[in-house]
């Protein structure tokens, strides 16, 4: 009897002593970047013992929520300005704001030769719906938007858009066949360990202004080292290797003290 | 104080929950009736179906209309093969998902109110001589009405409010399937709340007239 | 029954299965003038009625007046709304959303055959509903909502008209001033009429054939005196039990203000009523208001002593027996309720004479 007391104190003991050292933070991830992020996590936690508690949602919406008050630490947005405007509210973390990954578009169908004749398709306009993200919610929305523009054939094409609320909705337009072509991330269709099916054309960055994926310290993780960590993390070697796993490119210039990217 | 988008929205939301509750009434009638009369063993599994969209999350309902309607599920094949077009991102399909996702809100009420009729005035009817089509239109029918009428409020307003299926099925074409809620809820993802307050008063205020207009209708039919 | 019913009549052959509830009924009776069902509630009253409107569905065949209602044989079955039967509900069941005058043309309009006695106006006439045409049906009495549904009834056109306890709904006084309603059908209209009550002197009052029900089947049917005098049937063991003795108005007497009536075989005296001589009414005596002896009394209060014959005797409780009477010339009936020892002391038994003393004669139509 006294055994079992002497073993469940010590049992306590180690686990409290394990939790004050590894810490917990909360993070916001924007959706198209939430599968990576499960990855990331793990990795972070083995490496430093922290545990990343992951909420992933709409980059607006997720903002909304931060500037009522929502206790999130970290965020990783799917722009550039959603944290630019938040520092200016106040409420990121001054300097704390660095890209994180760099998003990359195309073109996807079910149909096997979008790799070479992706443009010409466009062109060729023989479909009848075409997905793209909300471009006033979606910044892969809006440079899909910007790649029609510039290829002259939003007035054509204009009639046949569909319009999701978020990529992942413009992928599912896609995906149950509804929509014959959509405009979605590269990390949406080479998924690690996910088959490909269909094929997909990677749109030429010259068409759209790049899509900068930046992260920063929220307000309420300003005190709190596991949340500090993680951002650190992000930019070490290890991480980066799993971000352009998942499809994503790396800042060109350095904007923070982190090594410099590899593609 | 309407933009040219926004007003197109605001016709296309009426258009819809008008054609849509038109459907739900036609589609809903003899499927209460049947409820209410029937003594078959599948009475209830029926009533449960029916009731099913109450507790489904619009999202999920939408998402698998998408899918069977598509061009890859079971509907949509059918559709194709006969020579019409799927219905995902057409106002035919936003009618299609409305009725089936506001069924239960007018079955429900139908379905009380035939039971409320009960069997003596169709019995009575019936020894007058009154076929099963004439006790139907002139018995059950006017007895009925205050169902009717709450049946098609409740239609009318759950169709004007709805937002998830329309968003998975829509796909937010504006003049074809934007409709007001989408709008109110873009313009609040897009931060722009000023927008967003003012078409949320306008919708607020028109289904309120509505509701107001129809609840008149709603006392039983007395005599002339 | 072995010989087939004529095609003037109704003859009935179903059998029901309910949970709570069978049936098998066999009867048949006249298609004209009244035929009352008579039984305790559960006998199977209201079911027959609705067998015969086509509201419930048995096995079996119905044939009505010529035609096949229902001969599972053939397949037939004919749907209420195909039949030409009007039924009173014993709860007025007025269309709510209707005045009277739509009430009563719902029938009208969907009349099969056209009667040309049957008009509204001459409905209307008949059951007084000329106050009442044009309002709604939600402030009329209970009486007056029985009225327009007879009415209603009527001008749809029936050959057969179901009435199911009509006046059980009403109020003792709203009861009696139903009655003459009840009795100007019968008597003002060719149409053959199904009566169903509990109550005895309902039945007593308008009957010309009575069917006896209990528990589902027919226990007895034919002529109304015929079965009121058999002291095999529960009836001549009622409480109220009596005989009711058909009469026309012979003679009134104004000195002594009273009438007589006489009938096959005889006369009774009452107090003085105000139909005219020749009228035929409907008399109704009461089983323990008969008393007997074996010799011509002196001087009596009791107006009416009516020399009979003993045809039958039966026990009725402990210290009771029922005795059956022919009176005059046999073709007459009355009962008799006295004590066994009367019974010893009278001598009683079949074909005996015995003078029948009837202390009260209630006038009933």
């Amino acid at each position: 009897m006294r055994a079992i007391s002497w073993l469940l104190a010590g049992f306590a003991f180690l686990s409290f002593s394990a939790s004050a050292r590894a810490a917990e933070t909360q993070v916001a991830v924007a959706a198209n970047f939430a599968g990576p992020m499960q990855v990331l996590a793990e990795k972070f936690a083995k490496k430093t013992g922290h545990h990343a508690v992951i909420v992933s949602g709409a980059t607006g919406k997720l903002s909304a929520q931060i500037q009522n008050g929502a206790p999130f630490e970290v965020f990783l947005s799917a722009d550039m300005t959603t944290p630019q405007k938040l520092e200016e509210q106040g409420l990121a973390v001054r300097g704390s704001r660095f890209t994180y990954a760099r998003g990359r578009l195309v073109l996807y169908g079910p149909r096997p030769d979008l790799g070479q004749n992706g443009e010409a398709t466009l062109k060729a306009g023989e479909f009848a719906h075409l997905a793209i993200a909300n471009p006033k919610l979606a910044p892969y929305g809006a440079a899909a938007l910007s790649v029609l523009v510039k290829l002259g054939l939003k007035a054509a094409l204009e009639p046949k858009l569909v319009i999701g609320e978020n990529i992942s909705q413009t992928m599912q337009f896609v995906e149950s066949g509804n929509a014959e072509l959509g405009f979605v991330a590269l990390s949406q269709v080479q998924v690690p360990g996910k088959p490909q099916s269909g094929s997909f054309w990677l749109v030429p960055s010259s068409l759209y202004d790049p899509i900068r994926q930046d992260a920063a310290l929220l307000l309420h993780g300003e005190h709190n080292q596991a949340a500090r960590a993680l951002l650190d993390y992000l930019k070490t070697d290890e991480a980066k290797a799993v971000i352009v796993s998942y499809g994503y490119e790396l800042e060109q210039k350095p904007k923070t003290n982190a090594p410099s990217a590899k593609h | 104080m309407l933009s040219p988008g926004e007003a197109s929205a605001v016709w296309l939301t009426i258009e819809l929950a008008a054609v849509t509750t038109l459907c739900l009434l036609v589609l809903g009638t003899p499927i209460a009736w049947w409820l209410a009369h029937s003594r078959s063993l599948l009475r209830r599994p029926i009533a449960a179906l029916v009731a099913l969209p109450l507790i489904l999350p619009p999202t999920v309902l939408g998402f698998y209309l998408l899918l069977l309607l598509g061009p890859n599920g079971a509907i949509g094949r059918a559709m194709l093969r006969i020579g019409m077009s799927t219905l995902p991102f057409t106002f035919p399909g936003l009618v299609v998902a409305s009725t089936l996702y506001s069924l239960p809100f007018v079955v429900q009420p139908l379905h009380t109110a035939f039971e409320g009729v009960g069997a003596r005035p169709l019995e009575v009817a019936a020894t007058l001589g009154a076929g099963p089509w004439d006790r139907f239109f002139t018995v059950a029918l006017p007895l009925a009405r205050p169902g009717f009428v709450t049946g098609a409020m409740l239609g009318f307003a759950h169709t004007v409010g709805e937002f998830g299926v329309v968003l998975m099925i829509g796909g937010n074409i504006p003049g074809k399937t934007r409709v007001l809620s989408v709008a109110l809820y873009d313009h609040v993802e897009a931060l722009e709340y000023s927008d967003a307050h003012r078409l949320a008063a306008g919708l607020l205020l028109f289904s309120f007239l509505v509701l107001l207009g129809l609840y008149s209708f709603r006392v039983k039919a007395s005599p002339v | 029954m072995s010989k087939p019913p004529p095609s003037s009549d109704i003859a009935l052959s179903l059998r029901l299965n309910y949970a709570e509830f069978r049936a098998e009924l066999e009867l048949s009776f006249p298609g004209h003038g009244v035929t009352a069902i008579y039984g305790d509630s559960g006998a199977g009253k209201t079911t027959c009625l609705r067998l015969l409107a086509g509201l419930a569905r048995g096995r079996g065949a119905l044939r009505v007046l010529g035609e096949v209602w229902q001969d599972d044989a053939q397949g037939i079955f004919l749907p209420s709304d195909r039949r030409s039967v009007g039924y009173v509900f014993q709860e007025p069941s007025l269309f709510e959303h209707l005045d009277v005058r739509k009430n009563l043309s719902y029938g009208e309009k969907r009349r099969r055959i056209e009667t040309a006695s049957l008009s509204l106006n001459a409905v209307s006439e008949l059951l007084n509903l000329d106050r009442l045409l044009d309002r709604s049906t939600r402030h009329l009495s209970g009486g007056e909502r029985q009225r327009v549904a007879i009415a209603r009834a009527l001008l749809s056109g029936p050959r057969l008209l179901l009435m199911d306890e009509p006046l059980s709904a009403l109020d003792a006084r709203h009861k009696a001033e139903f009655m003459p309603y009840l009795a100007r059908l019968r008597d003002e209209l060719s149409l053959p009429i199904v009566y169903v009550s509990h109550a005895l002197d309902e039945v007593t009052r308008l009957a010309d054939e009575l069917v006896l029900l209990e528990a589902g089947r027919v226990l007895a049917s034919g002529p109304l005196h015929e079965l009121l005098g058999r002291l095999d049937l529960p009836l001549s063991h009622a409480d109220d039990a009596s005989a009711v003795i058909e009469a026309i108005v012979a003679e009134h007497d104004e000195r002594d203000q009273l009438t007589r009536v006489e009938f096959d075989g005889g006369s009774l005296w009452l107090s003085r009523v105000q139909h005219p001589l020749g009228t035929r009414l409907r008399t109704r005596i009461l089983a323990r208001d008969v008393s007997l002896a074996q010799n011509l009394p002196g001087p009596s209060s009791i107006l009416n002593i009516l020399p009979s014959r003993v045809l039958e005797i039966s026990e009725h409780s402990a210290d009771r027996v029922n005795v059956r009477l022919a009176v005059g010339n046999g073709n007459v009936q009355l009962l008799a309720r006295v004590t066994r020892r009367s019974q010893r002391a009278l001598e009683l038994r079949a074909d005996a004479s015995i003078f029948a003393q009837v202390k009260s004669v209630a006038l009933i139509a």
